[in-house]
Order: C-alpha cells, then sequence, then structure tokens
C-alpha cells in the first residue's frame, strides 16, 4: 500500500499553502475590494453579499477586506515573534551549552524562572504592566517563549560539543567564533527550526488571544483577535462578523501547524531515503 | 637517535579526574617521555591505561593536571588563544573513528582544507592543495566533494591523514588511528603510513595503538602504559624480546 500524502508531497502542499498566505498578507492592501477602515453607518452589520462576502460589522466597514488587511498584522507579527525567539533563545542556549560552569547555571536559572509562570497569564502581567498594544504583546510572548528555544539549544549544543569532529576542528586551529559558527550551528539547527514552525500557530493564538483581551493590537487596527473580540457582543445578531476573523485564524494556525508537522516528519531520518 | 634533537618531551604529565577526594581518579600519573625528530614511538597499553588521556593532553584538547609538556624546548602546557592555534601548525592528529572525525554536513575536502583556510589560503588554492593530499593519500579527486557518510572508514581515515598532513606538522598523532577498520584496511594504512615516514625524514610520529603487532611493524621505540603509569620502555624489539615489567610480560603471552 503506497501512501499517497508522502512526507515530500505534504510538504508541496503545505508549504505552497503557506507561502500564498505570506504572499497574501504582503499584497493585502492591493487585494482588499474594499477600504477597509473606510465606515459607512448607513450600511452597517450587512449581510454577506456580493458586495460584501462576508458581510460588514457595526460600523459597516467591510469585513472581507478588514479580515485580509488583518493577515498582515497577525501574520507578520507572529513570524517576526517567531523569529525573534529562535534567534534569541538559540544564542542564549548556545551560549550555555558551550561556556557551561556558572554562565550556563545563571542563564539556565532564568530561563526556569520564565517556564515557572504559566505562560499566558504572564504574557497578561507583562502586557498589563507595559500598557497595551501590539509590540508590548510581541515583548510580552517573546519574554516568555525563549526559554524553550534556549533549552533545544543548549541540550543540542552539549551533545555537539563531545563530537571528535569538534576536537579535528579545534586542530585545525579554528578559533572557538569559528567552530560554533560553522560546526556547531548547521548541526542543531534541525531540531530548533522544527520547534519555530511548529511554534508559529502556537504564537499566532497566543497573540490574537492578547489582542482580543484587549492587550495587543487597538482599534482600528485591523487583527484578527482584536476583531473577534470588538464583534463578539453582535454574535448573536450578526454571527458572521465573528466568525470570519475566527475562520481566518482557524485556517491560518492549521496550514502553519501541518507545515510544521510536515517539516518534523521530513526532517526525521528515518522518513528520508538516500543521501542529503 | 641519541643525537637527535627532542621535538616533544613530557615531564610529570598526570591528569586527575574529579575533584573531590572520595571520586578522585588518576587516568594518568606522573609520566615523562620525549619524542624525537623523525622517529616513530608506538605508545601501547590496555583500554583504560591513560594513553587517550594523555595524546589529549598533549593535543591540548583536555588540561593537565600537574606537569608540563614542551614542544621544541617550548612550554605548550598553559597557552591560550591565538598561542594554541599556533602550536597545531606543529602537532597533528589522526583519530580512532574515522567518520565521526568529520563534520558531517561538510565534505571531506571542506575538513582537509580547514586548517589551510584558517592559514588565510584562499578557496581556490586550498582546493587544489586538499586534491593533492587526497592523491598522496591514495584518494581520487572526486572524494574532494563527497560527505563522510559517503565513503567507507578506511577512505575516510585516508582524508583523515590527509586532513593531518595539510598543514605540514612536524609531530603526527595515531590515536588508536587503525582499530576501527578491519585488518586488510588496517595493512592499506599502515602502508601508507610508512610511505609518509620514508618521504618525510623530519616527521615524527606518535603512535598510540592496543596492537603489539603493529607497534612492532611500524615503531622504532615504544613504551607500555599500564594503570596511568608507564611502566616500560625501549626499543620495539628489545622489549618484545626481553620484557621487563609484569604487565609487559602478560602482554607478550596474552599475543603469544
Amino acid at each position: 500500500m503506497r501512501n499517497p500524502f508522502t512526507v515530500k508531497r505534504r510538504l508541496i502542499i503545505f508549504g505552497t499553502l503557506a507561502l500564498i498566505l505570506i504572499v497574501c498578507s504582503i499584497f493585502s492592501s492591493y487585494l482588499t475590494p474594499c477600504d477597509p477602515y473606510l465606515q459607512d453607518l448607513s450600511n452597517a452589520k450587512a449581510m454577506p453579499s456580493w458586495a460584501h462576502p462576508f458581510g460588514t460589522d457595526r460600523y459597516g466597514r467591510d469585513m472581507l477586506s478588514r479580515v485580509i488587511i488583518g493577515s498582515r498584522t497577525s501574520i507578520f507579527s507572529t513570524l517576526f515573534l517567531v523569529s525573534i525567539i529562535t534567534m534569541i533563545g538559540s544564542i542564549l542556549g548556545i551560549i550555555a551549552g558551550w561556556c557551561s560552569g556558572w554562565i550556563d547555571t545563571v542563564l539556565m536559572r532564568i530561563s526556569d524562572m520564565f517556564l515557572a509562570f504559566p505562560g499566558l497569564v504572564f504574557a497578561l502581567a507583562i502586557a498589563g504592566v507595559l500598557g497595551g498594544g501590539l509590540h508590548n504583546a510581541i515583548f510580552a510572548l517573546a519574554a516568555i517563549s525563549w526559554p524553550k528555544y534556549a533549552r533545544i539549544a543548549r541540550s543540542q549544543t552539549l551533545a555537539q560539543k563531545e563530537m571528535l569532529y569538534l576536537r579535528a576542528a579545534r586542530l585545525s586551529g579554528s578559533s572557538t567564533a569559528k567552530i560554533i559558527g560553522k560546526h556547531i550551528v548547521p548541526n542543531i539547527m534541525g531540531p530548533i527550526l522544527v520547534t519555530s514552525m511548529l511554534d508559529i500557530g502556537t504564537m499566532m493564538m497566543e497573540l490574537a488571544g492578547l489582542s482580543f483581551l484587549g492587550l495587543g493590537a487597538k482599534p482600528p487596527m485591523a487583527e484578527w483577535g482584536s476583531m473577534m473580540s470588538d464583534t463578539r457582543s453582535l454574535l448573536t445578531i450578526v454571527p458572521w462578523v465573528t466568525l470570519a476573523p475566527g475562520f481566518a485564524i482557524f485556517v491560518s494556525v492549521m496550514i502553519f501547524n501541518l507545515l510544521g508537522d510536515t517539516i518534523r516528519d521530513y526532517a526525521d531520518p528515518k522518513n528520508r531515503r538516500g543521501g542529503v | 637517535m641519541e643525537q637527535t634533537k627532542k621535538v616533544l618531551e613530557v615531564r610529570n604529565l598526570t591528569k586527575v579526574f574529579g575533584n573531590k577526594q572520595a571520586v578522585k581518579f588518576t587516568a594518568v600519573d606522573h609520566i615523562h617521555f620525549s619524542l624525537y625528530q623523525g622517529e616513530c614511538l608506538g605508545l601501547i597499553g590496555e583500554s583504560g591505561s591513560g594513553k587517550s588521556t594523555t595524546v589529549s593532553m598533549i593535543t591540548r584538547l583536555l588540561d593537565a593536571t600537574e606537569g608540563q609538556i614542551l614542544m621544541n624546548g617550548n612550554d605548550i602546557t598553559h597557552l591560550k588563544g591565538r598561542k594554541l592555534r599556533e602550536v597545531y601548525k606543529e602537532i597533528q592528529m589522526v583519530f580512532q573513528m574515522p567518520t565521526e572525525s568529520f563534520d558531517p554536513r561538510c565534505t571531506l575536502g571542506d575538513g582537509i582544507v580547514e586548517s589551510l583556510r584558517n592559514q588565510g589560503l584562499s578557496k581556490k588554492d586550498a582546493r587544489e592543495e586538499g586534491i593533492k593530499l587526497l592523491k598522496r593519500c591514495g584518494l581520487s579527486e572526486e572524494y574532494f566533494d563527497r560527505y563522510p557518510h559517503e565513503v567507507s572508514g578506511g577512505q575516510c581515515q585516508r582524508a583523515a591523514i590527509a586532513r593531518a598532513l595539510a598543514i605540514h606538522p612536524k609531530i603526527l598523532i595515531f590515536d588508536e588511528a587503525t582499530s576501527a577498520l578491519d585488518v586488510t584496511i588496517q595493512k592499506e594504512i599502515i602502508d601508507l603510513l610508512r610511505e609518509l615516514k620514508q618521504s618525510n625524514q623530519e616527521l615524527s610520529i606518535l603512535f598510540i595503538c592496543h596492537d603489539i603487532a603493529l607497534v612492532q611493524q611500524i615503531c622504532d621505540r615504544v613504551l607500555v602504559m599500564y594503570q596511568g603509569s608507564i611502566v616500560e620502555e625501549g626499543m620495539v624489539d628489545e622489549v618484545i624480546r626481553n620484557p621487563k615489567a609484569a604487565y609487559t610480560m602478560r602482554l607478550m603471552e596474552s599475543v603469544l
């Protein structure tokens, strides 16, 4: 029995879908059929129609345009957040793993501290202290999410440190910086990248969650989480205005999660045949 | 031999693992020996006798607890950073596990020319030099772009020897370099080593091994290590014919 959904095929499918999402969000300002911020009170809370496929919200703004323009905020802040935590976490993890001794102890105890708090609650507290706004929400989530990457990078670095080829690299007269850059980083990147791909979906949800609670993007900025929060009182009257951004979150989180899963499977050597 | 230059001298070298009194373990216990220019010195002993710890300290991959390592009369025991990297122009090592001694994500060629690239050689020149080295070690040009997992252990060990020779070291250490290979490949590597010795009279070789027969084939002098100490030292034939230490006698008996 041949599985029609081989890892490679899944990778192509989900990779393309994710790419479409990202490209759409880059060009979102050209894709919106109406102005997403234009209010038209005479046409508020309209039913979905050909002119407004997702209907309009309480100010008469076109929901489809707002969902499309919101993708930029939601997807880009998520990608930015994930790349920041991946980089900071990995750098600290590599430092901890490489130096060991007291530097390792200090860095790891700090990361333990951040891990000890329940994530979203801690993010809420940070966002609460710093005040609302998308930047603060990103900062809050970054503050609680980097330890995971530091842990992975540290354990991977520790494993690589014992490898024979690092001794060989040392004997060839390479400096520590070169050994880390040329030998350690390429060899530990795999698991870190997979984790960050899997994290995109989670981070998107958490960012939308913070926005939903009013601690992320501020109105009138279109962001999926805050859009849902804005319109939740209208759920029983005009459900589409809440469901449209919710559906957008659902679809993009799903795509990025499936992509992450696929990349994890792909990176697993057991699923690979032949050489590199 | 007596009149030739000492390229490497080890004085009182000691390594103690563990820092609490209760768990202290002395892997290498105050050893002395010298390596002369152009000779091949065998270091023999059972596993756990401290051979690998000794070479790790000589190559400064492990810090010595006590004692001195002198290279051409200069103390290298506590060198760091740039100065330590200078040492690696003179001393090179071939490891026991050929495949593991190459970065799985780099080609054999990258590994071979890494030292040359660190010397500031351009990519093109380094490649030419690397291919020359491969040919000298009996591998064709195509191996330059192969990955470690794409070649056999013997081929990989040839590449590792090419890597060690790249920088024209004065001292070459073979740390059980043949024990992971099967007998026929072992012979090929030994032949290559002999050839190297003949073509470069100045090269001093420290050959770590647990196989007395191999040591007899290529070494001039031999040190016998047992439980962290050197129990016997002398010309190979002398030691084999007339072992003095109890451990060496047992070793000979087990071979015969």
